[in-house]
């Protein structure tokens, strides 16, 4: 490596630091202000809570186990909805994108479903499946599947022609042309919908705990709401937040795994 | 089927003193009739094997707005011999592109017909292979699986394939990069992996849809070179497509210019350059002369079409 280059490499370093801090700094500030509110009672510490008290209210919550009792329902719900969704949209996807019937037949049907929030049929998927689990897994899987089901659709219909037109010159039937360019092409577009759909998949486990039920995070955070345990419904939140960024990281660093090939550029 | 010419077995070999018999024929440019099969002519190229045999192609399309056909290439006829490399020029839009890829098998004939090695084009086949103006290399393999990929295609083993992609990674001087993705090398690197692709499947014809054009001038005229040096070490059948005159020049046996739309056929000039030629061949009276005859043939053309 040049010396230059190792300059410029360590500005780098400088520089991202430097990113890291002012990012940090102003969530620091955030807290400490969240504090100062609370504990100079400028607002009455029942309606905004504090960061201490939060911190204070986990602790209990995580000593008499009521926390993990309602994370475990939550993660239960999430991760059988979730790979319903992926079992069910993924192939849907991708029939809908290389099939050109199967995309003429469903296509309109999938958009009306998209179209409609999936939370104002929670009603009747309560009447159908009752409050428990079913109803739950229901409304995390219709949820999830959309970005899924979009994104795939998305890029097996947006394979480069190029690439199409060198197979078809090897002489490439259509399913050596599906396994050998349509699915990988379509692997950052699966990613994509992976990420987003862990989001949805999230959100409709607490809209569907919130609606109706006597355990999860969402009846965590709605109880405690309903009780004016503010300290609590900030616990519910955090832990909610922080899955939320865990899982949508998680899934991008998986991406780049699988992305490398876009990684650098050109070198003449 | 079997009406193309099996004429004598015993190939001349590459290199053979073919090109520079021009003694009597003192003028370079030798606009001629194209041989009709079975008329043996004198010239030692003749008794190679024909590779590529053309008869009467009609190419044309179907116009949705006027309902009419419109003719892109009419009645072509063009026979190219085993270690011929053979260009065509001509205006752009001419359907010289298009000509080029119903021998590929990707556009079909309205008529005539084309014989490779003796069988019948209905397809795209192995016996062929077409390195295209954009490299469109699979961009999430790595240079040795893209190599790889027509081989795989064709149903070749992962270890022979791998055996034939080595080979190709030496001869297009990119050791040291078979493991980069496509989106690591340059343009002209990529074009090189794009033109190993089709030569590891050692097609009986390879086929060159303007491969350099995508190139910028210095990168191309480097790659013309290269593509010199290799077609004379692997003595490979070529039909290319090209825009560049000074190109078709340099590389070819013969140049084929083609009238402006529907195609036809306005000269087949055979280049007596000897070979091996290289970057100071363009420098020559000969070369330029060449040059001018191809770009008067083409102009005067282009002018009788109502211009451009």
């Amino acid at each position: 490596m040049s010396l230059h280059a190792e300059k410029l490499n360590k500005s780098l370093k400088r520089e991202k630091q430097l990113h890291f801090l002012l990012g940090g700094g102003v969530i620091l500030l955030f807290l400490l202000v969240w504090e100062a509110i609370g504990g100079f009672e400028l607002v009455n510490p029942l309606f905004t809570s504090s960061p201490s008290r939060v911190v204070k209210a986990a602790i209990v919550l995580i000593n008499d186990g009521t926390l993990f009792a309602h994370l475990a329902v939550s993660a239960k719900e999430f991760v059988l909805g979730y790979t319903v969704a992926l079992i069910i949209g993924v192939p849907i996807g991708i029939s809908l994108g290389w099939f050109k019937a199967v995309s003429a037949s469903f296509g309109p049907i999938i958009s009306a479903f998209y179209a409609t929030p999936r939370v104002a049929l929670m009603p009747l998927f309560i009447i159908w499946f009752g409050l428990g689990l079913t109803s739950k897994i229901i409304v995390v899987l219709l949820s999830a599947i959309f970005p899924l089901i979009v994104n795939l659709q998305t890029g097996m219909t947006t394979i480069d022609p190029d690439l199409i037109k060198v197979a078809k010159s090897y002489g490439a039937t259509r399913w050596q042309i599906f396994r050998s360019i349509a699915l990988p092409a379509s692997v950052p577009f699966m990613i994509t919908g992976l990420r987003l759909a862990a989001g949805r998949a999230l959100l409709g486990v607490i809209v569907a705990e919130v609606f109706g039920g006597s355990q999860g995070i969402g009846y965590l955070i709605q109880y405690a709401g309903a009780t004016f345990q503010t300290d609590k419904v900030f616990v519910g939140v955090a832990v909610v937040a922080t899955t939320g960024i865990i899982l949508d990281r998680g899934l991008h660093r998986a991406g780049r795994y699988f992305d490398r090939w876009r990684g650098e550029t050109a070198v003449g | 089927m079997s009406t193309v010419n099996l004429q004598k077995k015993n190939v001349a070999p590459i290199g053979t003193d073919y090109h520079g018999q021009g003694g009597a024929d003192a003028s370079p440019v030798n606009v001629v009739q194209l041989p009709t099969h079975g008329s043996a002519s004198a010239e030692p190229l003749a008794k190679r094997e024909t590779k590529l045999s053309v008869k009467d192609i009609v190419i044309g399309y179907h116009n949705k707005e006027s309902g009419q056909i419109l003719l892109t290439v009419d009645r072509v006829s063009l026979d190219i011999k085993e270690g011929e490399i053979v260009t065509i020029v001509g205006l752009s839009g001419c359907g010289k592109s298009t000509f080029l890829y119903a021998i590929a098998g990707l556009v079909p004939s309205q008529g005539g017909e084309i014989l490779v090695g003796g069988k019948k084009v209905t397809g795209p086949g192995p016996d062929r292979a077409m390195v295209f103006q954009k490299a469109s290399l699979l961009p999430w393999r790595r240079v040795r699986q893209n190599i790889t990929y027509g081989l795989e295609l064709n149903g070749v083993g992962a270890e022979e394939a791998e055996k034939k992609a080595r080979h190709y990674i030496d001869l297009i001087r990119l050791s040291g990069f078979e493991d980069h993705y496509p989106n690591q090398l340059s343009g002209g690197m990529q074009q090189r992996v794009n033109l190993a692709r089709a030569l590891a499947c050692d097609p009986e014809v390879l086929l060159m849809d303007e491969p350099f054009a995508a190139l910028d001038a210095i990168t191309r005229e480097l790659m013309q070179l290269e593509l010199l040096t290799l077609c004379e070490k692997v003595g490979k059948t070529v039909l290319m497509v090209t825009h560049q005159i000074d190109e078709a020049v340099l590389l070819s046996d013969r140049v084929i210019v083609f009238s402006a739309r529907p195609a036809q056929i306005l000269a087949d000039i055979k280049i007596t350059i000897p070979r091996p030629r290289d970057g100071i061949t363009k420098d020559s009276p000969e070369f330029r002369e060449l040059e001018t005859r191809i770009w008067t043939l083409i102009e005067a053309n282009a002018n009788i079409g109502g211009g451009i």
